[in-house]
């Protein structure tokens, strides 16, 4: 797969700003314009990444940000793929770059959210399996986080301590990121004092729902050297992919996992899917990542990736953790960012904020959470009803 | 009556969950209206079967805050309650759902044997809402049931 360019990055800080989600996107947008040195006039392509939880507006995010920026008359997509909205949006602009059909394209996503838990849509619906786990059993995403972490400690030892000390690494690397929501380095006892949620895990250890807003200004490489941007972050590889039948593990929102009755066995997860098509894409491996920015949807969650992403074998998580290899400094950093321990989620603008902290790695622009001298970077993230997706960036 | 119709049996002594089997590959569903991601059973007939009323305890946790609706608090106040995900053997599918009162997480291990029950879901003047609970294997006793 040919590489594009990444030319400017934008965000909006994430908070529980309670305010209209344009604003976070036109504000993530008009920085990433900035950054790039492109003009809104030369943007020939707007993909956005939705949001459901901001009206009629957010279900053509691509349409509701050109206005607030001005219509020019550029070609407009809306994308929703849960979590993965925001690289599903830079995987169509991605498409539409290198089939000629536009040089340079904005991709946008950004969201305002209640206080809570995420609810469903309103209304009563028997066949949608989103209502059926409210209704029926009372299972809210923490349940499922929850239901992995107790896997991680019966099959492979890992303590609450672990998953404690996961959320306290990524707290030290959020205290030096200015778009982080919570910048508190918190230590293993601030864990262990907040209220259990779902247990084994504790409020400080799930993430919380965030506003914000971020955006990628991204070209063919030929448009990029015609602006005299001979070495740009590229964007090498994005997976998009299903799960493959069958999945031994309950996703949310359903009430059951996949059958390995008739095919398969129950080693055979969706989270190890996603990365196997970007790091195809991208020819590189594991061995050669230099950091990664993975979806700790919950502390415990983040040990999850390190398998999955091949930075262990499974099972080895934690001993990656306890050796520091994962932290700033490290053998392979692992959410220099903060993680969503530090900024919560803020869904289509999520996996958006991920490839944000990619280029900034990769420029050597991150300042005190700069991972020395990085060239590879991957992002990756999971979301509801079998969508997930995977970045990975070079330069 | 069930809270939602066509997932369980009402049968109290020995309850089962509705589920779906595809004809000719044998993959197995819950709920029967879900059954889909086989890609071999495209075209196949789905049929109605009740699913094993015991299986193996794949994980466990709690809710201790209340979720929001579509959730009917039963009761003036919420009580936080446990969550089993239940490996079905023959079926070689995990099925979650609350555990019936009275059992707490201090009791359940990975790999036990739990069994299905029936209980109250929630109630209002004319009706007792009812659900499939798990317990474990010979505790159905502590379920309302």
């Amino acid at each position: 797969m040919d590489d594009i360019a990444i030319l400017g990055v934008g965000m909006h800080p994430w908070g529980k700003w309670g305010r209209n989600f344009v604003e976070y996107g036109v504000k993530a947008a008009r920085d990433a314009l900035t950054d790039a040195e492109v003009g809104w006039d030369e943007v020939q392509f707007v993909s956005g990444a939705n949001s459901v939880r901001c009206g009629y507006p957010g279900y053509v995010s691509g349409s509701t940000f050109a206005n607030a920026l001005g219509f020019t008359g550029c070609q407009l997509s809306s994308s929703y793929a849960a979590c993965a909205s925001g690289a599903t949006a830079l995987s169509i602009a991605r498409a539409q770059i290198l089939a000629g059909v536009c040089d340079v394209a904005l991709v946008v996503g950004a969201e305002t959210t209640p206080k809570g838990f995420f609810a469903p849509n309103a209304g009563e619906r028997h066949e949608d399996p989103d209502w059926l786990r409210f209704h029926l059993v009372g299972a809210t995403n923490p349940t499922y986080f929850a239901l992995y972490a107790r896997r991680r400690m019966e099959l492979y030892g890992d303590t609450p301590e672990d998953f404690a000390a996961v959320k306290v690494k990524n707290s030290r690397h959020g205290v030096f990121n200015p778009n982080a929501r919570y910048t508190k380095e918190y230590d293993v006892d601030d864990i262990a004092n907040s209220p259990m949620v779902a247990d084994p895990l504790r409020l400080l250890e799930i993430c919380a729902t965030s506003d914000g807003g971020a955006a990628l200004v991204v070209s063919s490489l030929e448009w990029a050297a015609s602006r005299g941007v001979t070495d740009p972050v590229r964007v090498s590889g994005i997976s998009t992919v299903s799960p493959t039948y069958p999945n031994s593990v309950i996703e949310l929102p359903y009430l059951a996992s996949d059958s390995w009755a008739a095919v398969g066995d129950e080693t055979m997860t969706f989270k190890d899917n996603i990365a196997g098509r970007a790091y195809e894409e991208a020819s590189v491996s594991p061995e050669d990542l230099d950091f990664a920015e993975v979806y700790d949807l919950s502390s415990a969650y983040e040990l999850d990736w390190y398998e999955h992403i091949g930075l262990c074998e499974r099972g080895d998580a934690a001993k990656l953790l306890r050796a520091g290899d994962t932290a700033l400094g490290g053998r392979i950093p692992v959410n220099p960012s903060g993680g969503l321990g530090a900024f919560g989620e803020a869904v289509p603008a999520q996996a958006i904020a991920q490839v944000c902290e990619l280029v900034w790695q990769l420029r050597g622009e991150a300042g005190h959470r700069q991972v020395e001298g990085a060239k590879v970077g991957l992002s990756i993230n999971h979301g509801m009803f079998g969508h997930g997706s995977s970045v990975i960036c070079t330069i | 009556m069930a809270a939602v119709e066509g997932l369980f049996t009402l049968d109290a002594d020995e309850p089962h969950l509705v589920g779906g089997r595809a004809r000719s590959r044998g993959s197995y569903f819950f709920p029967k209206a879900l059954a889909g991601s086989d890609p071999a059973c495209l075209g196949d007939e789905i049929d109605e079967v009740l699913l094993s009323r015991t299986g193996r305890l794949w994980s466990f946790t709690t809710g201790e805050y209340a979720p929001p609706a579509p959730y009917v608090i039963p009761g003036e106040e919420f009580e936080p309650y446990v969550i089993a995900a239940v490996r079905l053997e023959e079926e070689n599918l995990v099925v979650l759902g609350q555990v019936v009162s009275g059992v707490s997480v201090d009791e359940l291990s990975v790999g036990m044997e739990m069994e299905l029950a029936i209980d109250v879901l929630y109630s209002d003047d004319e009706h007792d809402y009812l659900v499939w609970k798990w317990a474990p294997a010979g505790r159905r006793e502590n379920g309302e049931a």
